[in-house]
């Protein structure tokens, strides 16, 4: 009966929204609460592919191109930004023990 | 499957007009050409890549000259996802002049520091290239594209000097926040997007009045509005910015504070003008509440720094403030052209002015190598030259005649007051007090130039490269160019007609 239930759910693009929204809260509320800057990169990582699978979606409800098109472009910058972002994490932690972003606080006032 | 393909969508190549791309081609062949020469060069040599940079900022200025002067009006491409009309050129023209003053200010800091010198220009040159084409975007994606194109490489360049842990940091905050922004922003993006099933900003602006999804429309235009107020760190969202200005090195906070935040502001003004002029009652009282509150923090933080570059900072935020302070008023037909006059008259102020001061602090900090507000201590005892020029920017950036930020202030409150109605004055008396509270530490530091002795009684003089002097010749003209002929720039911002904008 259960599978006949779940067989009658047919996911629209609604869901999808809905699915992104949620996404990108968890991103955002990961960035603010999180402490590891390698962990603070997933969570943005999780906002950006949230704001793919949004473009997506519209894109599908309304049968237009272009929201699709945007994914890639978001794609690659954000994996040009991980590169910069690691880079930039690597030459901390040359130094330092930890990634822990509450340590970066030698510049304050 | 190729033949299904080409079957299925003829493909057409789009007409691109050459002239109206110069300026970006040649930012991209020179910054090629920087990082192919810089292989070959022996460490001796190096010195080359500096005046490539800046020959090709020179190079790039030439088509927006020409192109200014053609009388073809607006040129258009890519279906008018790229437009070069009056208001790009201008803009362009100031971020390619901005970034040939700060390859003035590096030059010798970075021949002097040991670190990588090819890869410092060809990042600069990337920058700006992304900032030149920010002024013709007009679509989310290639807004986009051109803010993550200048931002990436500034990430970079704030943490340039990588064996120091206090420009890692400021690399690090300057990355997250700005990573963090620009999420935001895209979230923005995509649901301005489903509201409208347009990414052409100017479908966005035909469309985006309210009968459109209303919940969406608004939690779409105030995510894009938060995304950029991180870019211009408007207060709330500014914590980065004092951070990463003090950590990051001297040149390269110069060139934050302007050119980035200068285009934080272009891809800000093209967005309200063209994508949501019929939303205007969604983002005017945000853009109020972000300018009251930048102006006011700013500048009270900034009372009690002791860092010059940490007070700049702070500074910066409350400039930025005043920048936004005319676009509260912007969402009306009659005032939209004033206020985009006052936003293009500060901006130029406010760059060549503070240019100017990071080039005295650049010079100053040769001798004292110290950032502290004390160590200004009797500049004009054994530099009366530097004192001289560092009064004149002071006084510009506090707003005083007949300086070029007088001016720029002077566009701002003009385009409110004749905006009218209680909320525009109310913002023009709050920008008038913080005008007067910004006197206190731009005061400081005259006070500690003319009046305190020298730490530890050192008079020997300041022995400034050539390239520092040349800065601070170009942007002491500026300076007194715009204040003393104002005629000039208001003449470039009434040339700034923004095509498109309000469904003009």
């Amino acid at each position: 009966m259960i599978a006949a239930l779940i067989a009658e759910i047919k996911p629209n693009s609604t869901w999808y929204l809905v699915l992104a929204a949620l996404l990108f809260a968890i991103g955002t509320l990961g960035v603010m609460v999180r402490r590891n800057a390698l962990v603070l990169f997933m969570c943005i990582e999780l906002m950006l592919n949230a704001v793919n699978l949004s473009f997506v979606a519209l894109a599908k409800e309304m049968d237009d191109i272009n929201g699709q098109a945007v994914v890639f472009f978001v794609l690659v910058v954000a994996a040009a930004e991980v590169v910069i972002g690691l880079g930039i994490v690597v030459a901390i932690m040359r130094k330092r023990v930890s990634a822990s972003v509450d340590d970066l606080a030698e510049l304050k006032g | 499957m190729i033949a299904t393909l080409a079957a299925v969508a003829p493909w057409k190549a789009p007409t691109i007009d050459y002239h109206a791309l110069l300026p970006e081609i040649i930012l991209a062949v020179g910054l090629v050409v920087v990082l192919l020469v810089d292989l070959f060069l022996e460490e001796r040599g190096k010195w080359l890549l500096s005046s490539l940079a800046s020959f090709s900022f020179l190079g790039a200025f030439v088509p927006v000259v020409t192109l200014a002067l053609s009388d073809s009006g607006a040129r258009s491409m890519f279906d008018g996802r790229f437009v070069v009309d009056d208001f790009s050129l201008v803009l362009k023209g100031l971020f390619i002049l901005v970034g040939y003053v700060v390859v003035l200010l590096s030059t010798t800091y970075v021949e002097e520091g040991d670190y990588y010198r090819g890869e410092y220009w060809v990042m600069m040159l990337t920058s700006v290239l992304g900032m030149v084409m920010m002024a013709s975007s007009r679509d989310l994606v290639s807004i986009f594209v051109a803010l993550e194109f200048l931002s990436i490489p500034a990430y970079m360049l704030a943490a340039w000097r990588k064996r120091d842990s206090r420009s890692n940091e400021a690399g690090a905050k300057y990355f997250l926040l700005g990573v963090f922004a620009s999420a935001v922003m895209l979230y923005g993006m995509s649901l301005v997007y489903g509201a409208t099933g347009s990414t052409l900003l100017v479908d966005i602006g035909a469309s985006l009045d309210d009968s459109r999804m209303t919940s969406v429309r608004v939690l779409g235009i105030v995510f894009i509005v938060i995304g950029f107020a991180f870019k211009v760190s408007a207060v709330p969202f500014h914590t980065w910015a004092p951070d990463t200005y003090e950590g990051a090195p001297t040149p390269v906070t110069a060139f934050l504070s302007v050119a980035s935040k200068a285009a934080g502001f272009v891809a800000l003004v093209t967005l309200l003008y063209i994508a949501f002029p019929l939303a205007s009652d969604v983002w005017q009282p945000m853009i109020w509440v972000l300018a009251a509150l930048t102006m006011t923090v700013g500048n009270v933080i900034a009372l009690k720094q002791t860092n010059i570059v940490r007070m700049l900072a702070y500074s910066s935020i409350s400039q930025g403030g005043f920048i936004l302070m005319p676009l509260a008023v912007a969402g009306t037909n009659d005032s939209a052209q004033s206020v985009l006059r006052a936003v293009v008259v500060y901006l130029i102020a406010y760059a060549v002015t503070n240019l100017g001061v990071f080039g005295i602090i650049l010079a100053v900090s040769r001798k004292t190598r110290s950032g502290e507000i004390a160590s200004f201590g009797g500049l004009f005892s054994y530099a009366p030259g530097l004192a001289a020029l560092m009064t004149i920017f002071m006084a510009s950036l506090a707003g005083i005649p007949p300086f070029g930020g007088w001016f720029g202030k002077f566009a701002a409150f003009q385009s409110l007051l004749s905006a009218g109605g209680g909320w525009a004055y109310t913002l023009a008396v709050i920008g008038a007090v913080n005008s007067v509270v910004a006197f206190g530490y731009y005061g400081n530091v005259l006070r500690e130039m003319w009046m305190r002795p020298a730490p530890d009684g050192d008079e020997s003089p300041i022995n400034a490269p050539s390239p520092l002097v040349l800065a601070l010749g170009i942007t002491t003209i500026g300076t007194l160019l715009v204040g003393i002929l104002p005629g000039l720039v208001t003449h470039f911002g009434d040339l700034a007609s923004l095509t498109g904008a309000f469904g003009g």
